[in-house]
């Protein structure tokens, strides 16, 4: 209880004295009223809110949300995109990349306001319309997956790798798309795929 | 996680001021080593300042050499195109770093302060003295296969984990800081520290200081290479890695420029070393002198001991593929 007390006044405090700040991040009048009123509850969470824009493949989202929110919760439990898939997250596995403004990232590391303004590709924004995207399709021609888990990460990363031009050899691949585990050893068909989309060939 | 406060300023001085404003307050830039503990209680910021719409991210360069901004992506440095060029030890090592992911992430100013990654330190079911003064060191009489074996103390024998910061030290950086109280200038090789009783302190920056940059000078150290050596061959911590740099005039040492990672609490520079190599004529006899040179004053325990013998024949052959006598 007297823990509960210490950190309302504690944040009553913060709100007093970083109006600046606290005014160019979030919505002026709530904060700047909360810094003027007594606290209060209803007042709390619209702060503890944070706003959000945020385009999700194509689409733009606006959110107040929890800034504890990682971008791959965000994805999975607020937009139910459930393709992108958590393994471990904490930057260990590689299942949760996505693209963000066209870079491969792990967005169980990375909380959904640090997104703000962003744009966001994830495996369900990569097909055109019915027609896979040609790394889906080499992935399926090659069975560059066992269980699956691991394959909208592989997928993303892949895409990303042969954009950066980091695929120009076998050993490159390797070595490139090493943030992305995969428990079913799939490993050798997964380079095969990312070959041959980087080759150019017909998939 | 516990809750926290979201504050995102623009400026670097709103930046500083909002740390100094609430001493529960922390800079988040990339997020991936804050976060990550962050989730495992390790870390619980009452407010987190993050400072990624600062504007600290270019890169340029003068007849002194290269200015970074802090928040420069680890991706885009270690790809920069002049870097490449003239300071390529510092983009091997960034690439040997992590994964393509999380460099696309990671910041410079994040990486000079990542935490080490000791298990002791992340398991808060055990002692650690980095985590929580006083409480011990578990990792001392425990498993410590991938600790110190230079510069350690009885509080602590944790290593630096990062790879950026092992070229940098090679490369003689230097880490430009601002605070409360001005901007102030610091050798790379005076930034981090070791442990001594105070383990909880990584570094010297100030409890309010932003990173705002690194510079560093144009090098006349041609011939380099940065070796890894880890359990797995990618996106793994190094057991033991070296940064070597080398000065050739034919084959004859002019100066180099040395340094080891995974084996102190902060990057370890080999001064003694550099001295004894100045001069000489490169062979695969002096660099294995080097090596054994190199492990004077190391000390290992009781599951590192390996590092005693893996340290001097990592230096040896960083050497000999810096210098053109082996290929890589
Ligand atoms: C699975 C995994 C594997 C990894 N492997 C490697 C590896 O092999 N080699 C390696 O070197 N690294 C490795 N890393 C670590 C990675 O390099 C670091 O997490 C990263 O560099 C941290 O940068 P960041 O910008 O994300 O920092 P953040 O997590 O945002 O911040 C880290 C710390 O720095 C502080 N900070 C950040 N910027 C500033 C600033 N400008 N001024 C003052 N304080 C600041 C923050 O307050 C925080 O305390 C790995 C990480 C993971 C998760
Ligand atoms: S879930 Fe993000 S890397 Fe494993
Ligand atoms: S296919 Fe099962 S983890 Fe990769």
């Amino acid at each position: 209880m007297a823990k509960e007390k210490t950190s309302k006044a504690s944040r009553r405090n913060f709100l007093k004295q970083s109006t600046l700040i606290t005014v160019a991040a979030m919505a002026p009048p709530v904060a700047l009223k909360a810094a003027e009123e007594q606290w209060d509850e209803r007042l709390a969470s619209a702060i503890e809110n944070v706003p959000l824009n945020i385009e999700v493949n194509g689409s733009v989202h606006q959110a107040k949300i929890d800034p504890r929110v990682t971008l791959l919760d965000f994805l999975r439990e607020h937009l139910q995109l459930t393709g992108t898939k958590k393994g471990c997250d904490y930057g260990q596995c590689g299942a949760c990349t996505v693209h963000v403004d066209g870079q491969r990232i792990n967005s169980c590391l990375s909380l959904a306001v640090m997104n703000d303004g962003r744009k966001v590709t994830t495996i369900e924004g990569l097909a055109d319309g019915a027609e896979l995207h040609p790394m889906q399709a080499a992935f399926i021609k090659h069975d560059g997956l066992q269980c699956g888990y691991c394959t909208p990460g592989q997928i993303m990363s892949a895409v990303a790798c042969i954009r950066e031009g980091h695929a120009d050899s076998d050993e490159e691949i390797r070595e490139f798309m090493s943030g992305n585990i995969c428990r079913c050893g799939a490993y050798p068909n997964i380079v095969a795929a990312i070959r041959e989309v980087k080759g150019g060939s017909k998939v | 996680m516990k809750q926290f406060q979201y504050v995102r300023p623009t400026e670097a001085g709103l930046a500083i001021n909002a740390l100094l404003k609430d001493s529960g307050a922390k800079f988040v830039a990339g997020g991936t080593n804050l976060l990550d503990l962050m989730k495992r209680g390790i870390e619980a910021p009452e407010r987190l300042v993050d400072i990624n719409r600062l504007p600290l991210k270019e890169i340029t360069k003068n007849d002194q050499g290269f200015n970074i901004g802090a928040l420069t992506l680890n991706s885009s440095l270690a790809e920069h195109k002049d870097i490449r060029k003239d300071l390529p030890l510092l983009s091997q090592a960034l690439l040997a770093g992590a994964s393509a992911q999380l460099r696309n992430m990671a910041t410079v100013g994040g990486n000079l302060l990542q935490r080490t990654r000791c298990p002791y330190f992340y398991d808060t079911s055990m002692p650690c003295n980095k985590r929580l003064p006083g409480s011990g060191c578990g990792a001392l009489k425990g498993f410590n296969r991938m600790h110190a074996i230079f510069g350690a103390s009885e509080h602590c024998i944790a290593v630096n984990p990062s790879d950026m910061n092992v070229a940098l030290s090679a490369l003689d950086a230097i880490v430009q800081l601002s605070g409360p109280k001005g901007k102030r200038n610091i050798p790379i090789q005076d930034f981090h520290r070791l442990p001594g009783d105070r383990p909880e302190l990584d570094s010297v920056i100030g409890k309010n200081e932003l990173i705002t940059g690194i510079s560093i000078p144009t090098s006349a150290l041609k011939h380099v290479h940065y070796l890894k050596i880890r359990d797995r061959s990618s996106y793994a911590f190094a057991l033991v890695s070296v940064a070597a740099a080398l000065d050739l005039e034919g084959t004859t040492i002019r100066w180099a420029s040395l340094a080891m990672g995974g084996v102190a609490h902060k990057p370890w520079r080999l001064t003694e070393v550099e001295t004894f190599l100045a001069g000489q004529q490169i062979s695969a006899g002096l660099f294995q002198e080097a090596g054994t040179l190199a492990m004077r004053g190391a000390k290992a325990y009781e599951h590192n001991e390996f590092k005693l013998k893996l340290a001097p024949l990592s230096i040896g052959h960083a050497l000999s593929i810096a210098s053109g006598l082996v290929k890589a």
